[in-house]
């Protein structure tokens, strides 16, 4: 008996090892991260950083400014998300409340297979397939621009957006949903009026991490978006080449001289990338937080 | 009872920790023999995209002539290739300009002593669409062209469309080497398009009538068209011949970088491209023999 117990110690402390292996990883990783970013700002002042217009690494002088990445990740993430989530709630109502079952079970595994397609495919298909057809279609001076990179990026949040917020549909207690139903509200009444809210913690938490995807995704928008360094106007600059932080750092991190000052800018700039997607996982939990807390009610 | 889980959590970390160190040394002992016996018989190319098809060929030929040997080829670029000969993580590095000051301090700072072979030409042409009407343009128009001064092709004699200008990334040793040659140290235009790849370059102009670049020789397919450049001494198509005469004003040297003096294999794969044979090879992948 007393053996046992030992037993299922020694193992509960291997698996408490385990796990804790993964923070000790994302701590090293941290400050590996941070102590080469800082590492700029003994050459470059923080403020000409986070304020400058021009990314001109190799340039003499050298200029590091933040802000056409910046703005060329968020234009890109925020087109990403317009496009993708009314999409996304759409087919989570579909397969929660209207599909048969028999057609559920068959979108479902569809929709898995999308999230497992890997980046450089659907990157490849993006310029071959929808940068010729885009530019034609809009007449532009060239099909690799933002927009292009939302429409795929929006592609690849979809299972994120769909599979979470589908769950938060489906955990609805049922006795609300029949209570709106009995009031005589119709379906669409009910899902539009009803559900919806009853959801919007746990889709909002869904728009969150399809956020993060799109935003710290590399190989699909450095294949589509042009990677020009420019500040994009808006809302002009949707239909312009844009570069986004996680391009930058993969189009330059081959180059660059280990301890440069370019070295440590790319650096600067993952530590930003770091915080912005570390900010936007944190909000999504907390908004799931509430929302569970709300269903024990 | 507590003192006893002390115990045996102590244990398992022991535990861990061995296991861990045993990982340890079989992975040294398999390592030290790899080295042994194949260190005679491996060796490593990396480095630049444009050098890298030639390289390709010449170490298919050389492993089909001698069977037991194994060389490797990886592409990303002339610094990439450049900075992991700094680290003695190659043999022979490729690279399309020549390494720069800051390299070779670097290098010998780690005890590598940078040997440059000269093993090839290369033409770098300048392609539009094939349907674009223009067919040749001066150097100060590339220039002007590609630092922003001109915007549209009706300004160059075309048709009244936007040029969409098109650049590798700053890995590219082409990138270097166009910059320094052709904008003069100017820097390009901010709005450029920057490819990956030159693969990425062919596919956007071969579909885009206002896109213009600039791609190594060897990828100057029928989906492009190359156009005569003017110095100042008469407009000059990318041609075998004018490449080879000098006349054409972008031709380059192709480099393999090695740290000393090569030896052992290295030394015979080199020997093997400097050779007839070798050198004919660099003919049939579209690049120009030295000797």
């Amino acid at each position: 008996m007393l053996k046992m117990r030992y037993k299922e110690n020694a193992i509960e402390t291997l698996l408490f090892l385990a796990s804790a292996v993964t923070v000790l990883i994302l701590f090293l990783l941290c400050i590996f991260l941070f102590r080469e970013g800082i590492s700029l700002f003994h050459e470059v002042s923080f403020i000409d950083f986070i304020t400058g217009t021009a990314w001109y690494p190799t340039a003499d002088p050298h200029k590091f400014g933040l802000l056409p990445l910046l703005f060329g990740s968020l234009i890109v993430t925020a087109g990403a998300i317009i496009i993708s989530v009314p999409l996304g709630i759409a087919c989570a109502v579909y397969i929660s409340e209207l599909a048969t079952p028999r057609v559920a079970e068959i979108l479902k595994p569809f929709i898995e297979i999308l999230a497992g397609i890997p980046s450089v495919v659907y990157g490849f298909f993006g310029l071959v397939v929808l940068v010729p057809r885009l530019q034609n279609f809009l007449n532009l001076s060239t099909g690799q621009t933002a927009l292009t990179g939302s429409v795929m990026l929006a592609v690849m949040a979809l299972p994120t957006i769909i599979s979470i917020s589908e769950d938060a549909i489906s955990s609805i207690p049922s006795y609300i949903k029949e209570g709106s139903l009995a009031l005589g509200a119709t379906k669409w009444q009910t899902i539009y009026k009803v559900l919806l809210p009853a959801a919007i913690s746990g889709i909002s938490a869904a728009v969150m991490l399809g956020m993060g995807r799109a935003i710290g995704e590399t190989m699909t928008v450095m294949m589509v978006t042009g990677n020009s360094a420019v500040i994009p106007g808006f809302p002009s600059g949707i239909l312009e080449p844009v570069r986004t932080m996680t391009a930058t750092i993969a189009l330059e991190m081959g180059e660059v001289p280990q301890g440069s000052e370019h070295f440590h800018a790319l650096f600067a700039i993952s530590s930003v990338l770091f915080i912005m997607t570390f900010l936007i996982n944190l909000i999504a939990d907390f908004i799931k937080k509430k929302y569970r807390f709300k269903e024990a009610i | 009872m507590s003192k006893n889980i002390q115990i045996y959590t102590v244990l398992s970390i022991l535990l861990v920790g061995l296991t861990f160190l045993g990982i340890g040394c079989i992975d040294n002992e398999n390592g030290s023999d790899e080295q042994i016996t194949t260190e005679e018989r491996s060796i490593l190319i990396k480095g630049s995209d444009t050098v890298l098809p030639l390289s390709q060929a010449e170490a298919e030929e050389f492993m089909i002539n001698d069977p037991d040997t194994s060389v490797t080829v990886v592409g990303g670029g002339s610094g990439v290739g450049i900075a992991a000969l700094i680290d003695g993580e190659v043999d022979i590095a490729m690279a399309s300009r020549n390494m720069k000051d800051s390299e070779i301090e670097n290098a010998q700072n780690n005890g590598i002593d940078p040997v440059l072979h000269i093993i090839a030409w290369d033409g770098i042409a300048v392609v539009v669409n094939p349907e674009n009407p223009i067919s040749e343009l001066t150097f100060d128009q590339v220039r002007s062209i590609y630092n922003g001064d001109i915007k549209n092709w009706k300004e160059v004699g075309g048709e009244d469309r936007i040029i969409t200008t098109i650049t590798r990334d700053s890995s590219s040793g082409t990138y270097g080497y166009f910059q320094d040659n052709v904008l003069q140290g100017d820097e390009y235009r901010a709005d450029a398009l920057v490819q990956p790849a030159t693969g990425a370059i062919v596919q956007e102009i071969s579909h885009n009538k206002g896109a213009i670049g600039y791609i190594g020789f060897a990828y100057l397919y029928d989906s492009v068209k190359g156009l005569a450049l003017n110095e100042g001494e008469g407009a000059v198509y990318p041609e075998t011949e004018t490449i080879i005469s000098g006349t054409y004003p972008l031709s380059r040297p192709l480099y393999y970088y090695t740290d000393g003096e090569p030896t052992g294999l290295a030394k015979e794969y080199l020997d093997f491209v400097m050779s007839q044979e070798g050198q004919d090879i660099i003919s049939d992948v579209g690049y120009f023999p030295v000797v």
